[in-house]
């Protein structure tokens, strides 16, 4: 399973790159894309939406059954992936590059430290 | 929980398995719309273990049958098979299954896994002497293979077994059952065997070129063709007039059915409901059962949805619906209720797809 070591993640699979701590993209990691099979539809949510860790700011869809998607950190919505709305594969296909969902302002930086790093989001995996 | 025979096989082929009507059952391998395209356009194979298979025997067994399920059942010659259902005394479904004749006094019934119990102690209890019934399900295993190939995959694997004509059975010296029938839509055969016999037959079709297929592919598959699931679509509250399959109902036979009665009295008075086949138009999630319809004028619902999928073929939410029979024609609108928000759908005829 691909583990980017940039990134922090979340104990329900999502993944959030601190390199912007104005935009930081999140979406869901490899292993969770394994798991959901073919998306099939996304629901975003608006731009300038205030959200709080663990509030839901997506809903995925496969064939078999609809998702939501927990936000790791708090912060404001400031962009959302339109692409993906249309076509929904990368997030199946590269969910750490073409298959992020949203950019988010983040209200409390130091939230990124309780995520998980790399080698401790791989333990929960193994 | 039951285990298939081919349970063993399903971990190898990296299938994820779920709970199906008491059974631990593949729902996918390499992905449902993967495994969906496979059958409408090549040729999958489905483990159907988990199916019914029941024999009843006897001098009069056309008679009993006659009157216990819907379909007429003289019109079968030896090795035939027809769709038919067991219904209660209101009308209800019991189950839906297909009945084949393998002689005179002999007939094979395949039947829901979720129903075997049920209509054992159904058939039982209407049973009559000189009439016998057998469950065989635990002595079967089950595979369907489907798609435009299916029957050439056969051909070139088994020359010397020929497949049985459309909706037709065979059964060969040492025991392996083949039916033409499926639940996709497409041209294919289903395969009985014993359970320690099953395996080397999943192994052989997929080694032939076969793609394995799980209940997830099965059931968009089914529901783009608008077959009915028992449990989700029928049941013992909805008569088969109700459910769109009245061409599989002979009111007409003398000696009546069971339920036929209350069917006859249903069609006297009207019908209450209709299954009717919804399609979302445009960009929108899939369909899922127990999302509400309603009516987009007055806001009234009007049911809930009994099926629902995202049709890999068309690319939009399907679904099926019992809805009031005077908003129940095609190309009436309504509006589907998804998390808070209202999706425009409307009524299309079956098939989907």
């Amino acid at each position: 399973m691909n583990v980017p070591e940039n990134l922090h993640y979340a104990e329900s699979h999502e993944w959030v790159n601190p390199e912007n701590f104005e935009a930081a993209p999140i979406g869901i990691s490899d292993h969770a894309q394994a798991e959901l099979s073919d998306v099939v539809y996304l629901e975003l949510p608006e731009v300038g939406k205030v959200i709080a860790k663990g509030d839901s700011i997506a809903v995925i869809e496969s064939v078999k059954a609809a998702n939501d998607i927990y936000s790791p950190v708090s912060g404001e919505i400031v962009e959302v992936n339109e692409a993906l709305v249309e076509a929904p594969e990368p997030i199946n296909a590269d969910p750490y590059v073409t298959g992020w969902m949203v950019k988010i302002k983040l209200s409390d930086t130091s939230e990124i430290e309780g995520l998980l790093d790399s080698a401790a989001y791989q333990k929960i995996l193994s | 929980m039951l285990r298939s025979p081919l349970h063993d096989k399903h971990l190898e082929l990296g299938a994820r398995i779920v709970p199906f009507a008491g059974w631990e059952m593949p729902i996918q391998y390499a992905g449902i719309v993967a495994e969906h395209h496979s059958v409408r356009n090549e040729v999958g194979v489905f483990d159907i273990s988990h199916m019914g298979e029941l024999e009843i025997a006897g001098k009069e067994a056309e008679s009993f049958l006659n009157r216990l399920l819907t379909n007429d059942v003289s019109a079968l010659s030896d090795n035939e098979g027809q769709y038919t259902l067991m219904l209660n005394d209101e009308g209800g479904v019991i189950d839906d299954l297909i009945l084949y004749r393998l002689d005179h006094d002999r007939y094979f019934l395949v039947v829901n896994a979720s129903k075997i119990e049920e209509d054992v102690a159904w058939i039982s209890s209407q049973l009559v002497p000189d009439i016998s019934l057998t469950d065989h399900s635990e002595v079967y295993g089950g595979i369907a293979v489907q798609g435009p190939e299916a029957i050439a995959l056969w051909e070139s694997l088994e020359p010397e077994l020929p497949l049985p004509e459309r909706n037709g059975i065979s059964e060969s010296a040492d025991g392996t059952i083949l039916c033409r029938t499926g639940y996709t839509g497409e041209d294919g055969f289903e395969l009985f065997d014993s359970v320690d016999r099953i395996d080397d037959w999943f192994a052989r079709i997929i080694e032939a070129g076969a793609t394995p297929c799980g209940l997830g592919a099965r059931d968009t598959l089914r529901l783009e063709k608008g077959y009915p699931l028992n449990g989700s679509d029928l049941d013992e509250t909805h008569t088969p007039h109700e459910a769109g399959l009245g061409f599989f109902v002979k009111l007409e036979k003398v000696a009546g059915f069971i339920g036929s009665e209350a069917l006859a009295a249903q069609k006297e008075k009207g019908l209450p409901s209709r299954l009717v086949a919804l399609r979302l138009s445009g960009k929108a999630p899939p369909l899922r059962q127990g999302y509400e319809v309603s009516d987009p004028s007055s806001g009234a619902i009007l049911g809930t949805l009994c099926s629902g999928s995202l049709s890999p073929t068309l690319g939009v939410g399907i679904g099926m619906a019992y809805l009031p029979v005077s908003f129940a024609a095609v190309g009436n609108h309504f509006s589907i209720l998804i998390r808070g928000r209202e999706f425009p759908a409307e009524i299309v005829k079956k098939p989907f797809v």
